[in-house]
């Protein structure tokens, strides 16, 4: 049989390549004026809006789960003036970034990507290039800082419902005091946490619109070819965010000065 | 004033699959071209690579002296200004009505009022006869009606030269008749260079000054449409009589096996056959309500005289 082209690893090569070039292109194209308000506008809405209600529902359990098992480990330390401390660090550091990642590029880029592969099988994206339209400027620019501007605010999102949830959980379920879970609030966790976390949403946001745009730019062969160019940029993205986490967390510990 | 193509030594492949190889042909400016070839032959690529979207490797293609397969995107960019396109399925915005669709290219490269701008477009919906669908989306209409709207898309900026893949197909016969009443009118009207892509023989017949025939990965004819309805190329004779005898296959290409048996069937009978004055399809002249140019002057006139000749 003859083996099919994906399974060349010089594709997969060309195609990280190509990707790459992509993301120089829409990084140069971004000054270029008229700005596309109403497409921006447009998209971010739908981003927010395909995004918005299961980043919520993740996060309360996501909050949950976390002050379930700090509040079982802190009360056999002996240490539950600490849940409060413990359980907002992780939100902050490593669950809303996670959350966030999942439900943009889960929600976000699939819905970008199929959107715009759609485009690309009809012609559309042919006929804009004709009508001497940069689809770049017109589509991806718009959508990639849509997906950023919205990812931050899904990380802002997930930080107070993990947060909100977590108290739920530690205060009215496991009887903790109030007070003490929310006198030690910032003896762990710092602004900067909240910073870097918005940074890495950002950041996840954009590389989730380029993988998105890019798959449905390059999609082919049909209805077929938008589902499995959908698919690909999934875990494409996945993968990118986990790598890009890792990193971005790294690099944070060995700038920012750590407290307790 | 439309422009010449000159299209050089071209060929394009995806991957190790070649489409066509060594096409060369020149689109004289002003004049209606149409190519013909067997569904797959690759005639939309060809298309697509006139205006740039796909990169052939190697050949040049002159469009009014510049080699449009050595521009760079943005360069690009402005010589598509020139082209109107009619892709195979009309390629409309999706998220748009008909209006704004035709309205899209003037509002994105004129200065023109919205008044001027509606004038246009609806004189331009009249003229393919979609008055009255303004509002609607291209999901909700015929495959026919969406196909008529991409050409008045590709028709309101005024283009030098207009391409249409497949202007005809999917149309019914009274449609396809006015549509080629049209394709002529306007040749006669903005003088535009055109090329078409048809599978209609009819049309192919009575509309174009040239003809041109994609088959086996190349350009297996290219001239005066006299030169093409009288050829005796089998290839040529058999396409342009819609036949199944021949060396075009169901699939593409017959193997000899199967041409020499058709061979004693027909009893040779083609090779014997001579070109008939009805080969000679009269052509399809500019309405009588259009000024005629030049041109169409000297082209009614020597159509006049062969009707002369021939009764
Ligand atoms: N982007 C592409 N990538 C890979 N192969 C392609 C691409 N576009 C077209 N092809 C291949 O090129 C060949 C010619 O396609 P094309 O659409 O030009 O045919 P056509 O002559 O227009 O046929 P039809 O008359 O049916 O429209 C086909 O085999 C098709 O699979
Ligand atoms: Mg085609």
């Amino acid at each position: 049989m003859k083996h099919t082209k994906l399974m060349k690893p010089v594709n997969g090569l060309r195609h990280s390549g190509d990707l790459f070039a992509m993301s120089l292109d829409v990084l140069r194209t971004i000054p270029r004026r008229p700005f596309q308000v109403r497409e921006f506008v447009q998209q971010a809405w739908f981003v927010a809006s395909v995004t918005i209600l299961p980043t919520a529902l993740v996060s309360i359990p996501f909050g949950a789960v976390i002050a379930l098992q700090i509040g079982g480990l802190t009360r056999q330390l002996g240490a539950q003036s600490f849940s409060g401390a413990a359980s907002v660090l992780a939100v902050l550091r490593e669950a809303s970034p996670i959350v966030t990642a999942l439900l943009i590029a889960g929600a976000g880029g699939t819905a970008i990507c199929a959107d715009l592969g759609a485009r690309k099988i009809r012609d559309e994206i042919d006929a804009m290039q004709v009508l001497g339209i940069d689809p770049i400027h017109r589509l991806v620019v718009p959508r990639v800082l849509a997906s950023m501007v919205v990812a931050v605010l899904l990380n802002g999102l997930v930080s107070v419902v993990g947060v909100a949830g977590g108290y739920f959980f530690n205060v009215v379920l496991q009887n903790g005091t109030p007070g003490a879970y929310l006198a030690s609030f910032t003896t762990l966790a710092q602004l900067s946490d909240l910073w870097a976390a918005e940074v890495k949403a950002l950041v996840f946001g954009a590389i989730a619109a380029l993988v998105a745009s890019y798959k449905g730019l390059t999609a082919k062969g049909g209805p077929k070819g938008v589902g499995d160019a959908v698919n690909q940029s999934v875990v494409i993205t996945f993968m990118l965010l986990f790598v890009t986490n890792f990193v971005l967390t790294a690099v944070y510990f060995q700038i920012v000065p750590q407290r307790g | 004033m439309g422009v010449e193509i000159c299209v050089e030594g071209l060929t394009k492949s995806f991957g190790d699959q070649v489409i066509w190889q060594n096409v060369s042909l020149t689109l004289p400016a002003g004049e209606v071209s149409v190519l013909l070839g067997p569904s797959g032959t690759g005639k939309s690529v060809f298309l697509k690579s006139l205006v740039g979207l796909l990169k052939p490797e190697q050949g040049s293609i002159r469009i009014a002296g510049t080699d449009i397969t050595k521009l760079r995107e943005h360069d690009l960019y402005e010589v598509r200004k020139s082209f109107g396109v009619l892709f195979q399925d009309g390629a409309l915005f999706g998220s748009m009505n008909l209006y704004d669709n035709i309205a899209f290219p003037l509002r994105e490269h004129t200065r023109k009022s919205e008044s001027e701008i509606r004038r246009v477009v609806l004189e331009k919906m009249e003229m393919v006869g979609l008055i009255g669908a303004e509002e609607k989306l291209p999901g909700e209409i015929s495959g026919g009606m969406r196909k008529r709207a991409g050409l008045a898309r590709a028709l309101v900026l005024d283009p030098e030269i207009i391409l249409f893949d497949e202007p005809d197909s999917g149309l019914d016969p009274v449609r396809v008749a006015y549509l080629n009443q049209l394709i002529v009118d306007l040749n006669a009207q903005i003088d535009a260079t055109f090329l078409i892509v048809t599978h209609d023989i009819a049309s192919a017949r009575q509309v174009p000054d040239n003809i041109g025939l994609l088959f086996r990965r190349e350009l297996v004819m290219f001239g005066p449409r006299e030169k093409l309805l009288t050829s005796r190329e089998p290839v040529v004779r058999q396409f342009l009589n819609g036949r199944m005898q021949g060396p075009i296959g169901m699939a593409e290409e017959k193997d000899a096996a199967t041409m020499a048996r058709e061979a004693v069937h027909f009893g040779n009978a083609l090779q014997k056959e001579q070109p008939s004055p009805l080969d000679m399809t009269p052509r399809l002249l500019p309405g009588p309500g259009i000024d005629r140019p030049p041109r169409w002057q000297a082209i009614a006139e020597s159509e006049a005289r062969r009707e002369g000749t021939r009764s």
